[in-house]
């Protein structure tokens, strides 16, 4: 499967894996709304620390989930974005909307 | 330039062809020995170039796509993606950074990725017609002749 979602505490954790493309993401996008709406998250955290690949459909999967969390009144948090991504990143002027947590942090956040 | 080696091929623009194309590339350009991140560059750059052609060139159709590598002396590589879609009604616009008709999920940043992990993109559309985006990137190879 290529998306997991882990709901705990009134927050929702939806794991990625494999590769990111136009194709793949609309599928993650539909199972992570569905169980936004259905759990109403305070946080949602994106986590990409099984991605093998993105292309700038990861970028828009992340500002699609931002704008579904600000309809929800929640956020959106981004966990561990590989290396060989992080240029993207930095292209797509995200990381000023402060969404991006290392994984360690996620722990703290929650303690 | 001299040509060292070259291929050509043609799929559907259904998306879940996306990853076969830039796979392919990956692949045949492997024989030069990239390093992952040229590797990386590369099949990003492709699957940008092949997701435009399927979300934009045929929006509300399946055409063919068509791509070809050439590999060339000194490990330069120039890849061809060509459409017969709709075409680009305004080139300099849609390479602009965040410009995008694709809709919410869409980033708008295909041509700025092209741009970025590449060395060189070159895009020539006529509306009704087609477009074509070339890309080219030399390769530190660690393979002197192919």
């Amino acid at each position: 499967m290529d998306v997991k979602i882990i709901t705990d505490h009134g927050e929702m954790t939806a794991k990625l894996y494999g590769e990111i493309d136009h194709h793949r993401a609309r599928e993650m996008r539909e199972m992570i709304d569905s169980a936004a709406e259905r759990n109403k998250p305070s946080i949602l955290y994106l986590d990409f620390g099984g991605v093998t690949f993105m292309d700038s459909s990861g970028i828009g999967l992340i500002m699609g989930r931002y704008r579904t969390m600000n309809l929800l009144g929640g956020e959106v948090r981004v966990l561990n974005i590989p290396k060989s991504m992080e240029r993207m990143v930095e292209l797509s002027g995200l990381s000023a909307l402060n969404l991006f947590a290392k994984g360690s942090e996620k722990n703290e956040v929650k303690k | 330039m001299k040509l060292k080696n070259e291929m050509s091929l043609t799929f559907e623009s259904r998306s879940s062809n996306e990853g076969f194309a830039r796979s392919a590339v990956a692949s045949f350009i492997s024989q030069l020995d990239p390093t992952i991140g040229e590797i990386t560059d590369i099949k990003t750059a492709v699957s940008e170039a092949v997701t435009n052609c399927i979300v934009h060139a045929y929006k509300e159709s399946v055409g063919q796509i068509y791509i070809n590598v050439k590999v060339y002396e000194g490990a330069v590589v120039v890849i061809k993606i060509k459409d017969k879609g709709c075409g680009i009604h305004d080139v300099k616009q849609a390479m602009e950074p965040l410009f995008t008709t694709g809709g919410e999920e869409r980033a708008g940043l295909g041509f700025a990725v092209m741009q970025s992990f590449t060395d060189k993109v070159k895009v020539i559309s006529k509306e009704g017609k087609g477009t074509t985006v070339t890309l080219e990137k030399r390769l530190m190879s660690r393979i002197k002749d192919v």
